[in-house]
């Protein structure tokens, strides 16, 4: 329309183009992005610098079962007597690394195959999507479960358990992003070059998913933290003696009232954790908002609404 | 014409800021309205004309507040009411008509609910007025608005209503409890050119029959000076010229009404358009003295120093200018005419023969043939839904369910794009209607303009390629830092520029434009088409001009097509379709097309 930049209020200086970089930055400058970086930033210290400064090993009982703080261990001793803050310090980075690659995973195959279906249409769509709805009938813990309890309870097991899990449920999301993409000119104007379609879903849609993208990385993390600790909670992710936050959780579950700190203390870990990720997802997810408006007026508006300082 | 009545409309010196800066968006606008007259606000994207028309309804865009001025409508001041006389006052006293008029009703609501909850609403005003029976009111209405033949109509939804019922409807609801202001904000712009002069006969015809105030927002000058008793024209925030419609017209005294009632193109005449270069300044940039004064061909230097002054001419006509000394008389510009090019189409690139095509069972054209000669143009012309731009994509291989026959050089092209072959694929190039999403959003334009030449001739070298690159980029007038930008930071002028670069870029012989200065404004129409004129010439390029504005047609093509529900009604040399034509159809096309007469009286639409 002839008056669609006049229908915005064109009158911030202009931005540039939402690329992943621009967006994250963005995000970051929102409040509760800071809040939700600071969190998963604390979290993630604890886990990488953690293994370096732990005082005693995570496998060794240095103390009474479920002893209480003392001098030689600070938040007291678990089940069997070894440090809980050793055992803390230890067991974050590898819950970390594997929710990092069951995300990795699981976006990764949810977003091939949600823009395969959303582009391609016809029977492509048809296999794809009716496979993802038998999938997501199963709610999507009780899948991975299904998975660990049948493939065994090793690390990378987990992680491809967790990260066929998320697939679906990605594809889902991808799907209707890519329909709305698809249906824009710039990929009629590729297509009438006789640009074939593998290039055409990788060079024109799939840069242009980077919104629903990032966002659901955010949210998949999220989920993929929660599931993989809870996995260990049940007894399916990293075999004992190793140190896992889930893990830690379960075995000490029994001595709660003789040292709380064994239970409690994994447990804020996660939670802030989820609540970090979730939180700076929630940034990002406001912050393509405002881009994708953008992007579709030609104009420039306001940040959302009142964001922004 | 009524005789003009009270003031109904008084802004004085209305600024608008954005919220907490000094940064005007808005500044120094005034005008008044009186009963029964119609003033004309004419500007271009981002002049600001939609911000002051909310104004009048006390409503101001987030991110924005008013900084100091006065709305009066009425005795009430719109800025200072309270939200709950503000509540009381529209739809009642001032009404909004809205651009679209299909996302101004709500969908899920039946046309008839709408429109008695506008009586619902103000059950006080319309006792106060003495309107009567709702029921009966409500009847009346829809008779004035030209809708009390079809009573079946209450009962529709609004997706089953035409673009014309709806705006109709939209008229109605505004209309419904005779409110003495009504603000109209390009009610036709959406619009086919018969039912926008049926909307634009009613909208007159009201306002003169109830003494109502109206202000009319357009960028279309055309339309307006067919309507308007006064015009407003707006630049950069600031109203530049107002004046009566006839001294407006007939003796424009600020450059950019000049050039921008020269950037209209005429049904009656071939001549080159003229728009005007460089870009209206943003908010925050805009300069210290005259904003118009970047692009002003007759700018002096006193123009930059400071704000320009508001020159009183005789007859009440006002301009913000310092040079009107020289722009006092009447703009005698003789415009170049175009000579007559060969209409006959000789060596014949495209040719189609007895197409006929379906969206599922619908029938989108049928029978249709038209040939396209090498260095010629063809323009396709008719109203939304008669097919054109369907039979674009016949031929560029977008749209694949069709039968009959397409040729190019002599060879029948397959349906779809995709079993063509290379060659034909880079010899017919498409230019799309919107540039707002024809190009990628996440590419520079130097990697948009480049992918073609990737796909066409990957042998070429990274010099080879730049070089072509930066050739056609100058070609469309865009400089060679327009290489590293995004498509969001230009204009759309600017990226239907770069989408007319990416279809040169790989040297094509047919180019088919649809509809593709839609989404631009007079004034950039006017480059663009100039631009594809001077390109089709050098080039030898064969154009498929598809188009609804009739107008535009004269200045650039040789024969003209016109379609009609998916038929051919008339074919033949724009110059006799346009000064003699044969089919009725076209003959009430030609009648509908509004026309600015220069340096005359406006005629009036005749009264229905």
């Amino acid at each position: 329309m002839a008056t669609a930049s006049d229908v915005t209020v064109a009158v911030l200086p202009a931005r540039r183009h939402g690329g992943w970089a621009a967006i994250l930055r963005r995000a970051a400058s929102l409040p509760r992005g800071r809040v939700g970086l600071g969190l998963l930033g604390l979290v993630v210290a604890v886990a990488v610098v953690g293994p370096f400064v732990a005082p005693h090993s995570a496998t060794a009982s240095i103390v009474a079962p479920f002893a209480g703080p003392s001098r030689q261990a600070i938040l007291g001793g678990d089940v069997l007597g070894r440090d809980v803050l050793s055992r803390v310090l230890d067991g974050g980075w590898v819950l970390l690394a594997m929710a990092a690659a069951a995300t990795a995973l699981g976006v990764a195959l949810g977003t091939a195959s949600g823009i395969a279906a959303g582009y391609l249409q016809g029977r492509p769509d048809g296999i794809i999507m009716r496979t993802v709805d038998v999938l997501l009938a199963f709610p999507q813990l009780v899948f991975a479960l299904l998975l660990v309890s049948i493939l065994g309870p090793t690390v990378w097991l987990t992680v491809l358990a967790v990260g066929l899990s998320h697939a679906p449920q990605v594809a889902r999301v991808m799907r209707s992003a890519t329909l709305d993409v698809s249906e824009r000119d710039f990929v009629k104007a590729t297509e009438l070059l006789g640009v074939k379609r593998r290039r055409i879903m990788t060079e024109e849609i799939l840069p242009n998913l980077v919104s629903p993208l990032m966002v659901e990385i955010g949210l998949r993390l999220t989920y993929s933290i929660v599931i993989i600790a809870g996995l260990s909670f049940l007894g399916f992710g990293q075999p004992p003696p190793a140190p896992n936050w889930g893990i830690m959780i379960n075995e000490n579950r029994q001595g709660l009232v003789l040292n709380p700190w064994a239970v409690v203390v994994p447990a804020i870990l996660i939670a802030l954790l989820t609540i970090g990720a979730s939180t700076f997802t929630d940034a990002v997810a406001r912050v393509t908002i405002g881009i994708d408006r953008e992007a579709e007026t030609g104009a420039v508006l306001a940040p959302a609404a009142g964001e922004e300082p | 014409m009524t005789p003009p009545g009270d003031v109904r409309v008084d802004v004085q010196g209305l600024r608008i800021v954005l919220a907490g800066s000094s940064v005007d968006v808005v500044d120094d606008v005034s005008f008044q309205v009186r009963s029964g007259e119609l003033l004309g606000l004419v500007g271009e994207s981002g002049s600001g004309k939609t911000t002051v028309a909310l104004a009048l309804l006390g409503h101001v865009r987030r991110g924005l507040e008013v900084a100091a001025g006065r709305v009066l409508v009425g005795d009430n001041d719109m800025v200072k009411a309270s939200e709950q006389q503000l509540q009381r006052l529209r739809g009642a006293e001032v009404v909004y008509i809205p651009q679209d008029p299909a996302s101004a009703l709500n969908p899920v609501l039946r046309i008839g609910t709408q429109l008695t909850e506008v009586f619902q609403a103000h059950r006080q005003v319309a006792a106060a007025k003495h309107l009567g029976d709702p029921k009966a009111r409500l009847r009346q209405t829809l008779e004035e608005v030209g809708l009390g033949k079809t009573p079946q109509l209450l009962k529709a939804y609004p997706h089953q209503l035409s673009g014309g019922q709806q705006q109709r409807a939209v008229l109605a609801m505004a209309f419904a409890l005779r409110p003495s202001v009504i603000v109209l904000d390009e009610p036709t712009t959406a619009l086919d050119v018969t039912t926008q002069r049926h909307v634009l006969d009613t909208v007159r015809r009201l306002c003169g029959a109830y003494g109502v105030a109206a202000v009319y927002i357009s960028h279309d000058l055309a339309v307006v000076g067919s309507l308007a008793n006064t015009l407003t024209v707006m630049y950069a925030g600031k109203v530049v010229e107002s004046g009566t419609t006839a001294a407006v017209f007939g003796r424009p005294a600020h450059p950019y009404t000049r050039r921008l009632l020269r950037a209209i193109p005429s049904p009656e005449r071939s001549e080159v358009l003229e728009g005007i270069e460089g870009q209206p300044p943003h908010p925050t940039r805009r300069p210290r003295g005259c904003d118009f004064a970047p692009r002003c061909p007759m700018a002096a230097p006193a123009c930059s120093d400071g704000p320009v002054p508001v020159v009183s001419l005789p007859g009440g006509h006002l301009v913000r200018c310092l040079r009107t000394k020289l722009t006092t008389g009447p703009d005698t510009r003789h415009p170049v005419q175009i000579s007559a090019s060969r209409a006959d189409a000789r060596d014949t690139q495209l040719r189609v023969s007895g197409l006929s095509a379906r969206y599922g069972t619908t029938e989108a054209l049928c029978d249709v043939s038209l040939t396209v000669g090498r260095d010629q143009c063809v323009a396709l012309v008719g109203e939304s839904g008669s097919g054109k731009t369907t039979l674009a994509r016949c031929v560029v291989g977008l749209h694949t369910s069709w039968s009959g026959q397409v040729q190019f050089r002599g060879q029948d092209l397959p349906r779809s794009a995709q079993q063509r072959r290379p060659q034909v694929l880079q010899a017919i190039q498409y230019i799309f209607q919107n540039p707002y999403t024809a190009l990628n959003p996440r590419k520079t334009i130097g990697q948009i303009i480049e992918r073609p030449l990737h796909h066409f001739h990957p042998s070429l070298s990274r010099s080879e390629r730049d070089e072509r690159v930066t050739r056609v980029l100058s070609d469309v007038a865009l400089g060679p830092d327009f290489w590293s930008r995004h498509p969001d930071q230009l204009s759309g002028g600017e990226r239907q520029r770069v989408a007319i670069a990416r279809a040169l870029v790989v040297s094509p012989d047919l180019l088919v434009c649809d509809e593709i200065t839609s989404a631009l404004d007079v004034s950039v129409q006017a480059t663009i088409v100039e631009l594809l004129r001077r390109l089709q010439a050098e080039r030898h390029l064969s154009l498929l001009f598809i188009t609804h504005n009739l107008a535009l047609v004269r200045s650039i093509a040789q024969t003209v097509t016109v379609l009609s529900g998916g038929k051919v009604v008339e074919n033949g040399p724009v110059k006799r379709v346009f000064e003699r034509p044969e089919n009725p159809y076209t003959v009430r096309l030609m009648e509908d097309v509004p026309k600015v007469v220069r340096g005359e009286q406006q005629p009036r639409l005749p009264a229905p």
